[in-house]
């Protein structure tokens, strides 16, 4: 099975390539500290706004901090904020799609008003008016994308599990007397696995994006610790003058984002639904 | 003999929404108004044309659907008031479609085993994992399936593998009856007799009873000495296996006779 996929992936160039940035993404994320020449927060007045140089290869800020390290250290915020997010994501998506899926009649009449209340809500507005109650640091922000951010996953769980629930596999699995949450979950959980996968990588890539722009707007991840989006808004002030304040941050959001939709839309078309079926 | 088994008045309709608005409604009659009775040992054959309701009486049976009128009984005790463990434990069910009937995702031990688990916590036995191991392993060798499978996927299995691996979790809860819906007719000729064959020598090995489902009027006639015809919903012969081949008194039954290809069968 896993030889099969790897075949299939090692061809997809594109999602090949997403891998690839994730993975160097990621080690940048873990080894910030001994990646990153200069302490992200440290000041240096006296070197404030210098063009990308030797010393400073991505230049130096309004504060004359190192862009480079305060990008590196970026990386932790967005990777996290999308991991964590996304988790949340999955846990609720999943868990309402499987019962809504599985136990249809009110279960799921009362889930999917729920989701389609999610879904007509403009999200990144829901997103700024709760930031705008609770107090907006790291936590708070992944925690709100996240509930906001599973409608799209319960939907394509309860499509899955609504056609499965009448495939003979599920009816033995009543008539042998199983638990329905051993038919829920060692039943039907494993045969959405590659919906969730697929969700899970798209929806890093939002989440990033979300944070960023939520950081842009102040109301995301509070200066001095150093986001994307953040960087991005100093930038903003010195754009006619000092360039490389908001192009390196941006291009760093860019890339990424990018990496995981390319990963995630190469893995839809490499884990393609009717191969999971016939490979197990 | 005496009733294993005892439908009465059994009735399902299926209401189906045609149109945007519900208030046309179109009335399936999947089961009408059916009684009959399977006795202890037998194999009753059960057959008639797609959609005729074969499968609606099977579910009704085991209850994976509920019927709007009429009573079923196990053993004289009405099955409506069964639980769900008791029901398990009497009655299992093999079903068409060897391909749909076994989770892609779960070993062969997995879907052995937790029907073990669950007949052992039914009869209140305390199992160690290789106790319940063992016992998987002599359940696939009375169905003739190697014993070193255990770990093995669904699809490294043929259909006529896999229909002995849907029969051995039938039997791991060691049940009384069994439901058999079309259990070889998606399978290659040569198989179907494999797989008849073994379920003759379970019959016997196990003292079981079998409602046989099938389309096939000639399987049914090796199989069981007495048969129902179904004819949209309804039942519309019933009798001994042979007079009914010989001398159909029904229109129906006659037609469904003489649509059976005349080549020599392996039978
Ligand atoms: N859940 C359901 N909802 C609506 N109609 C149904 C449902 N289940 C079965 N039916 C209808 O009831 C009738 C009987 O179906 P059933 O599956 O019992 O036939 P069958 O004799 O088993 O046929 P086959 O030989 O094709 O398996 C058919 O017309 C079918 O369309
Ligand atoms: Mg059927």
């Amino acid at each position: 099975m896993f030889k099969v996929f790897w075949e299939r992936f090692k061809h997809n160039k594109l999602a090949l390539s997403g891998l690839i940035v994730i993975l160097v993404l990621t080690i940048q994320a873990c080894f910030a500290p001994f990646i990153a020449p200069y302490n992200p927060t440290e000041q240096n007045i006296a070197n404030r706004l210098s063009p990308p140089s030797g010393k400073h290869f991505l230049g130096t800020d309004e504060l004359g901090r190192d862009v480079f390290s305060r990008i590196v250290y970026g990386t932790r915020i967005s990777l996290s904020v999308g991991f964590v997010a996304v988790g949340v994501a999955v846990l609720i998506g999943t868990l309402l799609g499987l019962w809504a899926g599985f136990f249809g009649g009110w279960v799921d009449n009362l889930i999917m008003r729920l989701v389609d209340i999610m879904l007509c809500f403009p999200t990144f507005f829901l997103i700024l008016m709760v930031i705008a109650f609770l107090s907006p640091n790291i936590f708070n922000i992944m925690l709100v994308i996240g509930l906001t951010s599973w409608s799209g996953l319960t939907r394509l769980i309860r499509g899955e599990c609504l056609s499965m629930r009448e495939r003979e596999f599920i009816q033995a699995a009543r008539l042998a007397g199983l638990k329905n949450n051993r038919i829920i979950f060692v039943h039907l959980l494993p045969n959405v696995f590659t919906p969730i996968l697929v969700f899970a990588t798209l929806g890093i890539g939002s989440a990033i994006l979300t944070e960023s722009a939520l950081s842009f707007l102040g109301l995301g991840v509070q200066p001095p610790t150093p986001s994307w989006g953040n960087i991005l808004t100093a930038g903003k002030d010195y754009i006619h003058t000092a360039w490389w304040l908001s192009f390196f941050p941006g291009l760093a959001i860019l890339i990424t984002v990018l990496a995981y939709n390319l990963l995630g839309e190469g893995l839809r078309d490499i884990l393609d639904p009717k191969m999971g079926d016939k490979n197990g | 003999m005496e009733d294993l088994l005892e439908i009465k008045d059994l009735k399902k309709y299926f209401f189906l929404k045609k149109g945007l608005f519900s208030f046309n409604k179109e009335t399936i009659k999947a089961v009408d108004n059916i009684s009959f009775s399977i006795k202890k040992g037998e194999i009753l054959g059960l057959v008639g044309e797609s959609g005729s309701g074969k499968s609606t009486i099977a579910k009704l049976i085991v209850r994976l659907i509920y019927p709007q009128e009429g009573k079923i009984f196990f053993k004289k005790e009405e099955i409506g008031k069964f639980s769900r463990e008791k029901l398990s434990k009497n009655v299992q069910m093999i079903f068409q479609d060897p391909f749909a009937s076994l989770n892609p995702k779960l070993s062969i031990g997995t879907i052995i085993g937790e029907v073990v688990r669950v007949r052992n916590k039914i009869s209140g036995e305390i199992c160690s994992k290789g106790e319940v191991r063992e016992e998987i392993k002599r359940i696939l060798a009375t169905v003739g399936l190697p014993i070193n499978i255990l770990s093995d996927y669904p699809h490294q299995f043929s259909g006529g593998q896999r229909q002995r691996i849907g029969i051995a979790r039938a039997l791991a809860m060691r049940p009384r009856l069994i439901i058999a819906d079309e259990p070889v007719s998606s399978l290659d000729i040569s198989i179907q007799a494999q797989i008849i064959n073994l379920l003759l020598d379970l019959k016997e090995e196990f003292n079981l009873s079998f409602l046989f489902i099938a389309h096939d009027l000639n399987l049914v006639k090796y199989l069981s000495q007495r048969m129902l015809v179904m004819y949209k919903g309804k039942i519309v012969e019933e009798g001994l296996s042979e007079e009914i081949y010989r001398n159909p008194q029904n229109l129906y039954t006659q037609q469904l006779i003489e649509s059976i290809p005349k080549i020599k069968y392996w039978l």
